[in-house]
């Protein structure tokens, strides 16, 4: 087998050295009847070609061809060839987690790299290392303010993406922690009227996402003030994170919880990710996961090390902030590559790309009778249209022309069945904008 | 230009600023093509009040600079790729460069969790033949490719189990976890909702049956066990202790951490475990990537099965897959999408490799660990005398009389050329060395390691210094951690970056 | 390092300096240098109650966490606020400058039942035999 280093008789010279007549005797501390007598059931094996041939196969069974319209948390994004140069690179991408600071200063430094980037988009002062994904940073960010607070009701917003709340759900049913939901108004917007009577005195945080998941933007400065009067926390969840390069950053939250999978990671049928929590420094010591930090050696060169780890699983472990230990390192550091090849300038044309393409196409589907704007509030790259029938029909008929149609709003609000969720990013072309409006044109004429 | 010479060179002390050190206005590394509609106004559609000027103190470099930059940073550090890496418990093997080129195909990174499913079908189908697989090895009726990690499948497996007392009336209170375990399940339980008792081993380093049937009342939920456990010794009563926990209605849990004992030999399934976790980057062989990502896949016994978290993956008339979102049972969500997807496409390409001759690469394993233990015992001071499996546990006993601890040693090995085994872990060794070499080292490899621990125990009997000073080949010498900690600097800022006095 | 002779200690490592109802606690030299560089403390508000024998705060290494427990019931009158910029006070000055809570004793009587210094020299001698056996 060829990723297997010994020939025949190396491993017999082994096992001769070793005093074992034959490898049974190895496993002899397995009972006798319990081992596998005849090998296992499984395909293979197959050549490096063959590997390739199958995954080639399964690959044109999926969407090739097709022209995409959704986002609703995952985005498609321009990425770098050297994104992938770099990540690739043996030294990265079969390195441990960085225990060991002296032989792993490349990874220590590139976090201690993407905690500040971090920081910077979301205007926080600390972030760490990274989370699985943006629903778990988000349920860990809600743990977080838990800890912080001392209370144990949670207020979420209908409009943070319907599978980080179902996260969030299955985290806090057996930690004590109460959720509960708040609507949202006319303008797409958290309802801002319902928010009084429920900050009661054992809120530990409001949770909203912005952009929200109907592709609005929530103004923040009056949740936070809101929260703050109660003694809760705001929590801020991104699942664009490029809309940052344009949209004034969540300062006033106090804890941010972000997705970074717009940062040069592919969609992947979901995953992997990274999660980012960040935060002010006085919370710092209640921080879930990983933080890098800088000091010196003993000839006082500056280097990295992990660092706060008393928080950590490993040395708190049953006061542990999480159990996480393995984390999304090298996604973390493909958005660290990205984000410093963008730049500053990259990532402001990138985002402002975005936000001129979906007013394009708004206003392209705008000028199809029936078609209407369902949320009055500011957006980026995602918008809500309001159609005159059933959006699973009508996407139904866009298939037909190769066209994968906008996140059919109904599946997660049963009183939006007629609503759907656009995303338009900068690998949308003005042409399949247009081919969009005039097949959804053409969809809406279908008779019903 | 300051006085002092930066220059960046291949050698170890070379000096590479921070990225935003480098950063000069105007400079920038991509491109994008030309907008091709009306340029939006960002002011009048965000409103003022909304929008940003730019992300303050990004960095602004050129492509070239980029490359050098994390290229020259990537040296710092050891991986597989150069040499052994004998980290206990982390099963550091080969990452086999075809499963990174699969993983990035078109039609496999391009897809969206969200599109139709019947454009989804190559995806689903990776799923079901990888959950096949799982299957198979572990001896389990059924699986969840959902978590994201090991941590995360153990709060998934401990959720099965609380959802599955709590259907029969009682989630029941505790869960019992033995002092030699890995730090994730206590804190996992936790979050479960669940109270922790340890069981302390007996002194041969495995559960106390005798005590165990002590501890097993009905308010015990389950046993997490790691099997091999953390001494890399293989629990010979494990059906036994199954037996005592089903008596009393309590399940089996195990941490799959170290399946890279046992796959191709023996059956998790068989041997009465309830619900386990799988580590796909250590057993399967993606990479660790400097600490993620990873996936946790947990197998399970029927009786859980319908509490299984969503999505949950069904075959229906004519063999097309779907994803099903709703199940009146199932613990919920535990992560957004569907699982961390590429990393299960590697597993599967790393399975499809092998096939039924994955058992060598565990032959192989064992064989290595056996190998390393028989040359240093003596040299290191064995704590248990067990069999070892897939890794063995010595301790700095002999090395500590002239003042050296596991850590100098480990520090010490660096010199060598190796990276460091696990240090300081399973707790219950005072002073351990945890030595997992795995399948990928050839006999070569071993010897030339063998070699550097015993010239390293001789050290410390003759120069106990330079072993407690090491590394002395590395860029930088041991980090002052203290200091890190006591005023912690977590992120760049412009003022800190001047080059300090001592640099 | 001396103990002083006026404190009293527990087998948890705590120093007490009582004076009438008033009481200074601390942890001992053995206990700062069985930890390690001292990171982190963290300690009880002024006002809040302490209670004998359990937990009322932490003091942190890089790589572990220890807590400390009450010799005595009472409230807290004063927390040592400067170990939290410096908290090496507690490894260069244990009994002494690195002190950690200064409260107001509920029942002074409990102090009755700890040791005095020439008992905490002997119990921390049998402890380190135990550990190196």
């Amino acid at each position: 087998m060829r990723y297997l280093p010994k020939s025949p008789a190396e491993r017999q010279d082994m096992l001769a050295a070793i005093g074992a007549k034959s490898i049974e005797e190895l496993f002899s501390s397995i009972p006798e009847r319990y081992r596998l007598r005849e090998a296992l059931d499984l395909p293979g094996p197959l050549s490096e070609t063959e590997v390739i041939e199958f995954f080639k196969a399964r690959g044109a069974e999926n969407s090739g061809g097709y022209t995409s319209f959704l986002g609703a948390g995952v985005y498609n994004h321009l990425r770098s060839v050297v994104t992938d140069a770099i990540i690739q690179r043996g030294e990265f991408l079969t390195s441990y987690t960085p225990y060991q600071a002296e032989i792993t200063q490349g990874t220590l430094q590139a976090i201690f790299e993407f905690q500040t980037l971090m920081c910077q988009l979301t205007g926080q002062e600390v972030a760490n290392a990274s989370m699985y994904d943006g629903s778990t940073a988000t349920t860990e960010a809600v743990l977080m303010a838990e800890r912080l607070t001392g209370r144990s009701r949670i207020l979420v917003a209908r409009s943070v993406h319907p599978e980080y709340r179902d996260v969030l759900k299955t985290y806090a049913k057996n930690s004590g922690l109460h959720v509960e939901e708040i609507g949202y108004g006319a303008n797409g917007t958290l309802d801002q009227k319902a928010l009084p009577a429920a900050l009661k005195d054992d809120v530990a945080a409001v949770v909203v996402q912005s952009p929200n998941f109907f592709g609005v933007i929530e103004s923040l400065a009056p949740l936070a003030d809101a929260a703050h009067a109660s003694g809760a926390l705001l929590v801020t969840t991104i699942t664009e994170g490029v809309s940052l390069g344009l949209v004034r950053p969540p300062a006033e939250a106090d804890i941010v919880a972000m997705e970074a999978q717009s940062f040069g990671l592919a969609p992947s049928y979901g995953g992997p990710f990274a999660g980012v929590v960040a935060s002010r420094d006085k919370f710092v010591r209640q921080m879930p996961g990983r933080l890098a930090g800088q000091t010196t050696d003993s000839e006082g060169h500056r280097g990295f090390v992990l660092t706060l780890a008393t928080r950590e699983q490993h040395i708190r472990r049953e006061k542990a902030t999480s159990n996480i230990c393995t984390n999304q390192a090298l996604c973390a550091l493909a958005a660290t590559v990205h984000l410093t090849l963008l730049g500053k300038e990259g990532l402001r044309e990138m985002a402002h790309q975005n936000l001129s393409k979906a007013q394009f196409a708004l206003a392209e589907l705008e000028k199809i009778a029936g078609v209407r704007r369902a949320f009055e509030a500011p957006f980026f790259n995602e918008f809500t249209i309001e159609l005159p029938r059933s959006v699973k029909i009508v996407n139904a008929y866009l298939l037909r022309e190769k066209i994968i149609g906008p996140f059919v709003l109904g599946t997660s609000y049963p009183e939006l069945t007629k609503h759907a969720l656009v995303c338009v990013t900068e690998t949308t072309t003005r042409a399949e904008i247009e081919r969009f409006a005039a097949a959804l044109r053409r969809a809406l004429e279908q008779p019903l | 230009m300051t006085d002092k010479i930066k220059k960046a060179t291949r050698h170890t002390n070379q000096n590479e600023g921070l990225i935003f050190e480098k950063s000069s206005p105007g400079k920038r590394a991509f491109e994008l093509p030309p907008l091709d509609v009306p340029a939006a106004d960002a002011a009048k559609s965000l409103g003022p009040n909304e929008r940003r000027e730019g992300v303050e103190g990004f960095p602004e470099v050129s492509e070239i600079e980029v490359i050098r930059h994390f290229t020259r940073l990537s040296t710092w550090n050891y991986a597989i790729d150069l040499g052994m890496y004998p980290l206990g418990s982390c099963t550091m093997k080969y990452n086999p460069r075809v499963n990174e080129f699969v993983a990035r195909l078109d039609g496999i990174a391009t897809e969206h969790p969200y599109q139709p499913q019947e454009l989804s079908q190559g995806c689903l189908k990776i799923l079901q033949l990888l959950e096949k697989c799982l299957l198979e090895v572990t001896g389990m009726d059924s699986v969840t490719l959902q978590p994201a990690a090991g941590a995360q499948g153990e709060l998934t497996g401990l959720l099965l189990i609380r959802a599955y007392h709590e259907k029969n009336g009682n989630p029941r209170k505790k869960v019992l976890i033995p002092d030699s375990a890995h730090g994730t399940n206590p804190a996992t339980a936790v979050i479960a909702g669940y109270e922790v008792e340890n069981i302390k081993s007996e002194s041969h380093g495995q559960i106390d049956v005798d005590k165990l049937r002590d501890l097993v009342t009905t308010d015990v939920a389950a046993l997490m066990i790691t099997n091999p456990s953390t001494l890399g010794i293989f629990e010979e009563r494990i059906p036994e202790i199954a037996k005592i926990l089903h008596d009393k209605g309590a399940l089996l849990y195990m941490d799959g951490a170290n399946m890279n004992a046992l796959t191709g030999i023996t059956r998790p399934g068989d041997l009465g475990v309830d619900v386990m976790h799988l580590n796909l980057h250590k057993t399967f062989s993606t990479p660790h990537g400097g600490g993620g990502p990873g996936a946790g896949p947990v197998a399970m016994k029927k009786i859980l099965e319908p509490f299984r978290p969503v999505p949950i993956l069904v075959e229906k008339e004519g063999g097309r897959l779907a994803l099903e979102q709703m199940r009146p049972d199932s613990i919920g969500r535990v992560k957004a999408f569907s699982g961390n997807f590429g990393v299960l496409v590697r597993a599967l390409a790393y399975i499809l490799a092998y096939g039924p001759g994955v058992r060598q690469a565990t032959e192989d394993a064992v064989l290595n660990a056996n190998y390393i233990r028989k040359h240093l015992e003596g040299v290191f001071d064995l704590p248990y005398s067990l069999p070892s499996m897939h890794e063995v546990v010595f301790s700095d006993a002999i090395q500590k009389k002239n003042g050296v601890n596991t850590m100098d040693i480990a520090k010490r090995l660096i010199d060598y050329g190796f990276h460091p085994y696990t240090t300081a872990f399973p707790l219950i060794v005072p002073g351990a060395l945890m030595i997992e070499p795995t399948e990928s080292e050839s006999r070569e490899e071993c010897d030339l390691f063998i070699d550097a621990m015993r010239s390293i125990a001789e050290e410390a009997a003759t120069n106990p210094e330079l072993v407690k000073t090491a590394p002395h080949t590395t860029r930088v010498r041991r980090l002052d951690e203290v200091g890190a900690a006591r005023k912690p600097i977590l992120r760049w800022k412009p003022q800190a970056s001047r080059p300090e006095a001592a640099d | 390092m001396a103990y002083p002779a006026n404190y009293r200690y527990t087998k948890e490592h705590e120093w007490v300096d009582v004076k009438g109802d008033a009481a200074a606690i601390g942890i001992t030299d053995y206990a700062q240098h069985e930890l390690g560089d001292v990171v982190f403390v963290e300690l009880p508000k002024v006002g809040s109650k302490i209670e004998v024998g359990k937990t009322f705060g932490t003091v942190e290494s890089v790589k572990a966490v220890s807590d400390i427990y009450a010799p005595a019931s009472g409230e807290v009158v004063e927390a040592n606020d400067v170990l939290h910029n410096t908290p090496e006070k507690i490894n260069t000055d244990p009994h002494g400058a690195g002190w950690l809570i200064k409260v107001r004793l509920a029942n002074p009587a409990e102090i009755s039942g700890l040791m005095d210094a020439a008992a905490y020299e002997a119990y921390i001698a049998s402890q380190s035999k135990e550990a190196s056996a």
